[in-house]
């Protein structure tokens, strides 16, 4: 058994068995053992491919490179975290009576087979595998968004599947083209004509550009209505804040991410056959203009998960652009942002959710005084959010100052749009930070049982990320630009 | 080309493709449930007769395994889960009524010129047999984005969405001769959960909205923040009124 048969096979088991024994107080535990396992064997997966290169599994099923691996490490990390935050999360909601033995019983199981389907998608070698489980990861995740049962979480809920039901079948559609592109330049008589090594290969050889480039249309629409790039993202926001705190985390640290490395790949093809920039203009196009709008949405929210979900389509506008200039520098800048923005969402979300249980709402408005009650929880939610907005010392400074550096080599006017953006986006978030970190706290709000240790783990990666990025992973980073952008960045 | 030049398979191909297109257009019409399951049922059974004649066209295995899912999924089991779950719902004589119906149908008919425009740059690749209805594919699957966007209750947009996944479906085959076995299975399965799942919704979207319709949807609404539901009685006025 490979380490990746580990990685793969162990949430799924563990999927299979919480759903068994999911509503035990037992359970919230399994959960993190089976976080745990999973990790141990992707860093381990990972640190095997940085020293011998790229895997292939035995059928040429499974394909671990560069830019996969350092996502299924990442996955598997924030998966376990996660998992640890959300066993005293989950307690607390089972004790406000909120959540019943059947649905914590659901919630456990299709947690980790979220984990699953998300990892299948990124180790996979077969486009047509990868939609099937882009796909299993909304079917997984529809029924958490409406755990709560509320009018608004079915709502949001039904929103998520048919919205990104939609969307998704474009990308099926545009897997099909690609199939027919590939399929007249091969002929008819191989069933291997899906694998992405196959398809990379022959990309150099041109495929039709006429059908590659309607193909890319249709995923674009379809994979970026899983990124939540505008104005494909009205199902994001409603599915964040509806859901229970811990599906938020990984919807936005992790489903985001796993959506736009589809993206990036099949933009890996394109840009092979093409030899435009086309599909890179297109993406950062998008990429912008999700960028800017969630900046201005972020003004007018009430909700605090709402608001967080919005700095997330913010972020992913901002790495789909990066990937989009496609120059090293950018594509190596998008890279550690998505790293960085999924450690540091996922801790926002983990300390976001202790918030919302102390002040007994999530309305930003009626949440005050967090650091008087429970500075944990007020230091966490401060601290988190000066590291999304940007600001030195921690990681997203980096990423963004790099992202933000190759702009001004590639296309120096777009630099303006840029800086406004995270001007707007920085005030968005901080107009409304301070009162609920500072305010006078309402009489008789009690502190939780909270579990700050993920929290802190995940802002000292990205802190350790800003100062100085270790030798090994800014090496594994360059290994997966080169792949991306065909250079290195160094 | 006329279509008498063609061979007896290929004209029955066309045809019976040209039909199931026709059934999209029904759907966009029919306002009442039962008919507009029938009618998707009918539109599986047209979708895997293509099939089968592309396989015996073809003399090729693969576009079988594609007619039986289809078959089995989009004339069997999905049909008869809605079915069965629109008379638990007691909503089998419901009919939503069609505010435009002349510019949908319009609008289904400008859809399919698009079709044809769009599979214009990319059918003189193909060397199929079935090469001249890619555009039919397209259509259907465009139809069911539109059936979908423009139908406010759940079942329809089940219905919708379905028939969307069936036109992509159709795509594969008749472009390809159906994507790999195991892309083709995975799919499957997937629609299959998600018409389970669609089973589960029906029921949580009555016990707390009363119905299926999902035009009165409006909690999350942008516009419409903060939530109405959420905001205890007196309170706005009180911040208004300081």
């Amino acid at each position: 058994m490979t380490l990746l048969d580990i990685t793969l096979l162990t949430p799924l088991v563990g999927g299979l068995l919480l759903a068994l024994i999911g509503h035990r107080p037992l359970g919230g535990w399994v959960n993190v053992a089976v976080g745990a396992v999973t990790f141990g064997a992707a860093f381990a997966m990972a640190l095997e491919v940085f020293e011998h290169g790229p895997q292939l599994s035995g059928g040429r099923m499974f394909y671990i490179d560069a830019f996969n691996v350092y996502l299924v490490a990442l996955t598997a990390f924030v998966g376990m975290t996660t998992s640890i935050f959300s066993r005293p999360y989950m307690r607390h909601e089972v004790e406000r009576g909120r959540v019943s033995d059947r649905r914590l019983r659901l919630y456990h199981s299709m947690y980790q087979c979220f984990l699953f389907s998300m990892l299948l998608a990124l180790s996979t070698n077969n486009l047509g595998v990868l939609w099937v489980a882009m796909e299993a990861a909304t079917l997984t995740t529809v029924l958490l968004v409406s755990l709560y049962r509320t009018p608004e979480s079915i709502e949001a809920a039904w929103k998520y599947f048919i919205l990104c039901g939609v969307g998704i079948a474009q990308a099926l559609f545009g897997t099909v083209l690609i199939y027919f592109a590939a399929e007249t330049k091969l002929g008819g008589d191989r069933d291997d004509t899906l694998l992405w090594t196959v398809l990379h290969d022959v990309a150099g050889g041109g495929l039709d550009p006429a059908v590659i480039t309607l193909a890319f249309v249709f995923l674009l629409v379809g994979y970026g209505t899983k990124v939540g790039l505008v104005p494909l993202h009205n199902w994001l926001p409603d599915a964040h804040s509806e859901g229970p705190t811990p599906m938020s985390a990984v919807l936005s640290g992790l489903l985001l991410n796993v959506a736009l490395y589809a993206l990036v790949r099949v933009k890996m093809l394109v840009d092979a056959s093409l030899h435009t920039n086309l599909a890179g203009q297109l993406m950062m196009g998008f990429g912008l203009l999700s960028f800017t709008v969630a900046g201005l949405f972020l003004h007018r929210q009430h909700d605090v998960k709402r608001m967080f979900s919005y700095s997330s389509i913010e972020h992913m506008g901002l790495i789909t652009f990066g990937f989009g200039i496609g120059a090293p520098l950018a594509t190596f800048g998008a890279l550690l942002h998505m790293t960085v923005h999924s450690l540091t969402k996922s801790a926002i979300f983990i300390t976001v959710g202790h918030a919302c249980q102390l002040a007994g709402t999530q309305r930003i408005d009626q949440i005050r005084g967090l650091i008087r009650t429970q500075p944990a929880i007020g230091w966490g939610l401060l601290l988190g959010t000066i590291a999304i907005a940007g600001f030195p010392p921690f990681g997203v400074f980096i990423s963004e100052f790099l992202l933000l550096m190759a702009t001004m080599k590639t296309w120096p006017w777009l630099t303006i749009p840029l800086l406004v953006g995270f001007g707007v986006a920085f005030a968005g978030l901080f107009r409304h930070l301070q009162r609920m970190v500072f305010g006078e706290p309402p009489p008789g709000q009690k502190p939780v049982a909270a579990n700050m240790l993920p929290v802190v783990v995940h802002l000292l990666l990205v802190l350790w990320l800003g100062l100085a990025i270790p030798g090994f992973l800014s090496r594994w980073f360059e290994q997966a630009t080169v792949l991306i952008s065909g250079a290195s960045p160094l | 080309m006329g279509i008498g030049s063609l061979e007896l398979y290929s004209q029955a191909i066309i045809l019976f493709s040209a039909l199931a297109l026709f059934t999209s257009f029904i759907m966009l019409a029919q306002a009442r449930m039962m008919p507009l399951i029938f009618t998707f049922a009918w539109q599986g059974l047209l979708l895997a007769v293509v099939s089968v004649l592309v396989a015996i066209v073809s003399e090729h295995p693969h576009p079988y395994v594609s007619a039986a899912l289809t078959f089995t999924l989009k004339v069997v089991v999905i049909p008869w889960l809605l079915y069965r779950l629109s008379v638990q719902l007691d909503m089998q004589y419901d009919a939503e009524p069609i505010t435009h119906p002349t510019l949908l149908l319009l609008g289904g008919a400008g859809l399919v010129l698009f079709s044809y425009f769009v599979a214009q740059s990319i059918v003189h690749l193909s060397g199929l047999a079935t090469r001249n209805i890619i555009a039919v594919s397209i259509a259907i699957e465009l139809l069911g984005m539109l059936l979908m966007c423009a139908r406010k209750s759940a079942v329809a947009q089940v219905i919708g969405f379905m028939s969307m996944e069936s036109g992509i479906f159709f795509a594969a085959v008749v472009s390809t001769y159906g994507m790999p076995l195991i892309v083709e299975l995975g799919v499957a399965f997937d629609i299959l959960v998600a018409a389970v799942l669609f089973g589960v919704f029906f029921f949580h979207l009555r016990d707390s909205f009363g119905s299926l319709d999902v035009g009165q949807f409006n909690r999350l609404s942008e516009a419409s923040q903060p939530m109405p539901a959420r905001e205890a009685p007196g309170t706005a006025v009180t911040e208004q009124h300081p």
